[in-house]
């Protein structure tokens, strides 16, 4: 089982999904047993969720949508 | 509905993720509407090339960061790239950390973080230089896999970890100096440079 330092080493993969599920299980049972790593793990969990809410609510300008629909200009259909 | 039809609607769904996307790449509302519209004509151009099945958002998404860097020539100025502060690893956990020791409840810490206006994310965000902005908006904002981003951005996944690590680090001590200025938090005092 991996300790407190390979632990917070692998915040960040954990976080991005981009570990090994037998990883994911190995680094749940230390974050179980261990408050001090949990704390940091939730606290970006956190921070993450709210950058991707607050980051993300800009609304379309006027008139934009009809504007981007003029791109999409019938095409004849090469087949 | 016909196929074009099709993805018309598939592809206008995501204006609005490509859009707010747009702004923290280009930092300035005309530009990325200007970019938003391009990835559009570009995409409906090349529909023809986009194979049913696969995913359509990565795929505005790689066509809209390809065209904002061959635009702005992002990323092409070899040998110039920016460095970033070495930055302590956990920077903003260690310090709202601190403020759960006086006796505040161990949720603190989340509220503290709900206090971040939506201004001062984005912000924080834009505040990257490029080389950094670009793999954490595309990972932390649109989800996309190291994978995917190595892809767009024709990087190595190493590349796009280190990138990312070291841009949440700079990002996580933008929010700091955010909270600090209005007092959300308390630094032991430290005076320098203001004996003159």
């Amino acid at each position: 089982m991996p300790n407190c330092q390979e632990t917070l080493k692998e915040l960040e993969l954990f976080l991005d999904s981009e570990l090994p599920n037998a990883r994911i299980e190995e680094i749940m049972v230390h974050l179980t047993g261990c408050t001090d790593c949990q704390g940091a793990f939730e606290f970006h969990a956190e921070l993450r969720a709210i950058v991707r809410a607050k980051a993300k609510r800009d609304h379309l300008p006027d008139g934009f949508t009809d504007r981007l629909l003029a791109c999409f200009e019938p095409q004849t259909d090469p087949d | 509905m016909s196929a074009q039809e099709a993805f018309t609607a598939d592809a206008m769904q995501y204006a609005p993720q490509l859009f707010s996307t747009a702004l923290r790449m280009t930092r300035n509302r005309s530009d990325a509407e200007d970019l938003v519209q391009e990835t559009y004509i570009k995409g409906w151009r090349s529909f023809h090339t986009f194979q049913e099945g696969t995913n359509l958002r990565a795929w505005l998404f790689r066509i809209m960061t390809n065209t904002y860097i061959n635009k702005y020539n992002a990323q092409k100025r070899k040998g110039t790239e920016v460095e970033l502060d070495d930055i302590e690893e956990l920077f903003l956990y260690k310090r709202l950390g601190s403020i759960d020791q006086s006796q505040l409840s161990s949720s603190a810490e989340d509220q503290m973080l709900e206090l971040f206006t939506d201004d001062e994310v984005k912000n924080a965000i834009e505040s990257l230089p490029e080389d950094f902005r670009i793999p954490v908006l595309l990972s932390d904002v649109d989800g996309f896999s190291y994978k995917e981003i190595s892809e767009m951005l024709e990087i190595p996944m190493g590349t796009v970890m280190s990138r990312l690590h070291r841009g949440r680090k700079a990002m996580q001590k933008m929010l700091y100096e955010y909270a600090r200025e209005r007092g959300l938090i308390v630094e032991p005092v430290t005076i320098e440079g203001t004996g003159e």
